[in-house]
C-alpha cells in the first residue's frame, strides 16, 4: 500500500479527483506539477492509462507544452520575458546578465540546484518592462542592480 | 470614523511594490491608531504611476503615486488619508488627463471596484445587461450584439454577432462558449486587467453569450502566466454561482449556463482557436483545418462560440445600453471603443479605452508621452508579435481595422510597443522568425520549416552575408509563409519580418534604392 504523503500516491489522488472531467489530461498534468514541480515519466502510464491513452500521446501532450517539465526544477525557478516589450526595455541586456550570474542558461538549473531559468513570452507586464517571474511573483521594471537585489534577498531567505 | 484607502491588487502594480504598500499602509495607521479600510481594487491603468493609492474624501478619490513603501510614513504625516498634500499627489483621480480623455465602456469599472466584490459590482451597473437579455428571445440578443457593430478583439476582427448567429442557428444538444484568454502578444494586457480587475464582468458577457446561443457550459481558456487571473475568476466565479448567477436556474430564469476556468501551458499557439480547442480536449495545440468552423463543429465537435476576453466583457454594456448606443462610438467599419495597451519604451505606459480612430501618433506622444528614454522614437510594433512594425511615416494612421490593413498592418488586439533609436530592426525580424520556430505547433511545413529557415537566413544577413542572394530569398520566404501557412502563426510572421526590411533597409545592410530594386 502507498503512504498517502508519496509521490505515486499524490499522482494518484490527482488522476482519480479529475480523470472525469472533459478534457481531463491538461487539468492532471497541471495538478501533478503543482504538487510536486515537474512531471515524473513514471507516472505517464497511470495517466495513460486512467484515460484510455497511449503512454506515447500522454507524453506528446508533456512535451508540446513549455511551461511542462518532466525534470524537477532547482529551488528558485526564473521566468524571463523575451517578448517585444520587454526588449524594447533592455530585457536583452538583462537576460545577458542573468545567465552569466547564474552560470546557467535558459531550460538548466544550476549546479547548486539553487535556480532554474526558462524563457517566457510575455508576462502580460508590458507596462512596467523587462519582467521577470520568480516563483509565483512577478517583478516589473527589473534591471541588472534589481535582479541581484532580488536574488541576495532570496539567498537569505535560504 | 474609518478613511478609506484603495491599493490596486493588479499583478503590475504588484510588481513594483503594491502589496508592500498596502503592508505599509496597515501598519503605519495601527501605528498612529488610524482606523483604515484598506481596498485592493483594480488597477486603473496608469502604470507609471503604479502603485497608485487613492483616498476616499468628500470631493472624490484623490490619487497619490508612484507610492514605494517608504513614502508611506511621509505620506501619513501629510494627513494624505484625508487628502493632504504631498509630492506625490496627483488630484482627484477622475480629474487625471489620461484618464478624462479616455471612452471607457468595457472598463468602466476598473481601478474603481474591489474586483471580487459582487455587490460592488451590481452597485456599479453590473449585471443590468444580463436582466435585459433574460427578457429577451435569444435571436434578439444576437441582433442587438450584431447591431453593436462589435467585432472580435481577440486579433481577427470578425464580426461577433454573425458568429454568434451561427451557433444559434445550428441545432445541438450541447453547445459552448469558451473564452480566448490566452493573451499571449507581447504588449497586451487588456485582457489580464479585466480578469484580475473586473471578472464578473467577463462572467456576464459569457452567461449572455450562452443564454443567446443556448450553449449550457463555458470554458475560460486562461493562459498559465496570469495566476492573479486565475485566482480572481475562480473567486468570482464560485461568488455567482452561490448568488444564482451562474448555474442550473439563472436568477429563477429556469436558464442554465455553467463555467470553469481551464488553465494553458505556455503554448502561444493555443490561442488560435482551434488549437485552444485541441488543448481543451486534453491534445497537443496542434492547429485544425477550417472548415468545418467552430461555430459549426468546435469543442468536443460540437457548435461553439470562441470569443476574446474584450469580446465578450463588451457585451455587458451593450446589452444594458443597447447596440446603437456602443455603434455611436468610432469610425467607418470599426464600431465602438478598443482597449488599446500602451507598452514597451514609452513614459506613460498604460490603458486608454477609446473609441476607434486616434492616430497612432495621438496616442504614442498625446498619451504616451513619447520614449521614456528620452530619445526619438523609432518604430512601433502594433498588434502583438505577428503585428507589422511601422515608421514615424505611418505615426498618422488612425487606429481602425481598415486603415491599418491599407497600411499592411494590423490592429490585432490592441497592443502598441514602441522602440526607440537604438533599436536595430534585423535583430527584431530575426526574433519574429526564431518565436515563430519556437511557438510552431509543426502542424505545416511552411511555419514548421520556414521559421527555422528564416531565422538562419536572418542570421546571415545580420552578419552582411549574400545580401544579394539573401535578401530576395527571404522575401520568397516570407511569401510561401504568408501564402502556405496553416494558420495566423505561420501566415503573419511576415508581417514583422517584411515591415521591418521594407521601413528599415538600413538595419538590413541595404540602401532604399536596393530594396525597391
Amino acid at each position: 500500500m502507498t503512504e498517502p504523503s508519496t509521490p505515486e500516491f499524490i499522482v494518484q489522488d490527482i488522476i482519480t479527483a479529475l480523470k472525469d472531467k472533459p478534457g481531463a489530461l491538461l487539468p492532471i498534468l497541471h495538478g501533478i506539477q503543482d504538487a510536486l514541480g515537474y512531471i515524473p515519466a513514471d507516472c505517464i502510464p497511470n495517466i495513460a492509462a486512467a484515460l484510455n491513452l497511449s503512454r506515447a500521446e500522454v507524453h506528446g501532450v508533456i512535451s508540446f507544452y513549455h511551461y511542462f517539465r518532466e525534470t524537477p526544477p532547482g529551488k528558485h525557478t526564473i521566468h524571463l520575458c523575451r517578448a517585444e516589450s520587454c526588449q524594447a526595455m533592455g530585457s536583452m541586456a538583462l537576460e545577458a546578465h542573468v545567465k552569466s550570474k547564474l552560470g546557467i542558461d535558459f531550460h538548466q538549473t544550476s549546479e547548486d540546484g539553487q535556480f532554474s531559468l526558462e524563457p517566457v513570452y510575455c508576462l502580460g507586464n508590458c507596462a512596467c518592462s523587462p519582467a521577470i517571474q520568480i516563483n509565483h511573483d512577478i517583478h516589473g521594471r527589473v534591471n541588472c542592480e534589481k535582479f541581484d537585489q532580488i536574488i541576495t534577498e532570496l539567498e537569505s531567505l535560504a | 470614523m474609518s478613511i478609506t484607502i484603495y491599493v490596486p491588487c493588479d499583478s503590475s502594480a504588484i510588481s513594483i511594490g503594491a502589496d508592500r504598500v498596502a503592508n505599509a499602509i496597515t501598519k503605519e495607521a495601527e501605528q498612529r491608531g488610524i482606523a483604515v479600510n484598506l481596498i485592493r481594487n483594480g488597477s486603473r491603468g496608469l502604470y507609471w504611476l503604479e502603485p497608485m493609492v487613492e483616498v476616499a474624501t468628500d470631493a472624490g478619490r484623490v490619487a497619490y503615486g508612484p507610492v514605494q513603501s517608504h513614502d508611506v510614513s511621509g505620506l501619513f504625516d501629510a494627513d494624505f488619508h484625508n487628502g493632504g498634500t504631498h509630492p506625490l499627489a496627483l488630484g482627484l483621480t477622475e480629474e487625471l488627463d489620461y484618464l478624462k480623455k479616455q471612452q471607457r465602456l468595457t472598463f468602466a469599472r476598473i481601478g474603481i471596484t474591489d474586483p471580487v466584490s459582487l455587490d460592488d459590482y451590481l452597485g456599479h451597473g453590473g449585471y443590468s445587461g444580463l436582466k435585459n437579455a433574460l427578457n429577451m428571445p435569444a435571436a434578439d440578443i444576437v441582433k442587438c450584439v450584431t447591431d453593436s457593430g462589435l467585432r472580435g478583439r481577440g486579433g481577427a476582427a470578425f464580426p461577433t454577432g454573425i458568429k454568434w448567429n451561427t451557433v444559434l442557428n445550428t441545432p445541438s444538444e450541447q453547445k459552448y462558449i469558451i473564452c480566448n484568454a490566452d493573451e499571449g502578444d507581447s504588449g497586451t494586457f487588456s485582457d489580464r486587467m479585466v480578469m484580475e480587475s473586473d471578472p464578473f464582468v467577463l462572467i456576464e458577457g459569457m452567461t449572455i453569450a450562452g443564454i443567446a446561443v443556448g450553449a449550457t457550459q463555458g470554458y475560460i481558456y486562461l493562459r498559465v502566466e496570469y495566476p492573479h487571473a486565475h485566482k480572481a475568476l475562480n473567486t468570482a466565479i464560485d461568488k455567482a454561482v452561490a448568488a444564482g448567477y451562474l448555474g442550473n436556474n439563472i436568477l429563477g430564469s429556469g436558464k442554465t449556463f455553467n463555467l470553469e476556468v481551464r488553465l494553458g501551458a505556455g503554448a502561444y499557439v493555443c490561442g488560435e482557436e482551434t488549437s485552444l480547442m485541441e488543448s481543451l480536449e486534453g491534445k497537443r495545440g496542434l492547429v485544425r483545418y477550417k472548415p468545418p468552423l467552430p461555430a459549426i463543429k468546435g469543442l468536443f465537435g460540437q457548435p461553439t462560440v470562441v470569443n476574446n476576453v474584450i469580446s465578450l466583457a463588451s457585451v455587458p454594456v451593450i446589452l444594458d445600453k443597447g447596440g446603437e448606443y456602443y455603434r455611436d462610438f468610432g469610425v467607418g467599419r470599426s464600431r465602438g471603443t478598443l482597449p488599446v495597451q500602451l507598452a514597451g519604451n514609452l513614459k506613460h505606459t498604460g490603458l486608454v479605452e477609446i473609441a476607434f480612430g486616434l492616430t497612432l501618433r495621438e496616442l504614442l506622444y498625446d498619451f504616451g508621452g513619447g520614449a521614456v528614454s528620452g530619445r526619438p522614437i523609432k518604430a512601433v510594433q502594433v498588434g502583438g508579435p505577428l503585428g507589422a512594425y511601422l515608421p514615424e511615416s505611418q505615426f498618422d494612421t488612425p487606429l481602425d481595422y481598415e486603415a491599418f490593413a491599407a497600411i499592411w498592418a494590423v490592429v490585432g488586439h490592441g497592443g502598441i510597443v514602441a522602440f526607440d533609436d537604438t533599436v536595430d530592426m534585423a535583430i527584431m525580424a530575426k526574433y519574429s522568425m526564431e518565436f515563430c520556430a519556437i511557438e510552431s505547433c509543426g502542424k505545416c511545413t511552411p511555419c514548421r520549416i520556414g521559421s527555422t529557415r528564416g531565422y538562419e537566413l536572418m542570421d546571415e544577413i545580420i552578419q552582411g552575408q549574400n545580401l544579394d542572394k539573401n535578401i530576395p530569398l527571404l522575401r520568397s520566404l516570407c511569401d510561401t509563409l504568408l501564402n502556405g501557412s496553416l494558420c495566423a502563426l505561420g501566415g503573419m510572421t511576415p508581417y514583422p519580418v517584411l515591415s521591418a526590411l521594407n521601413h528599415f533597409p538600413e538595419d538590413f545592410g541595404i540602401n532604399k534604392q536596393a530594396n525597391i530594386d
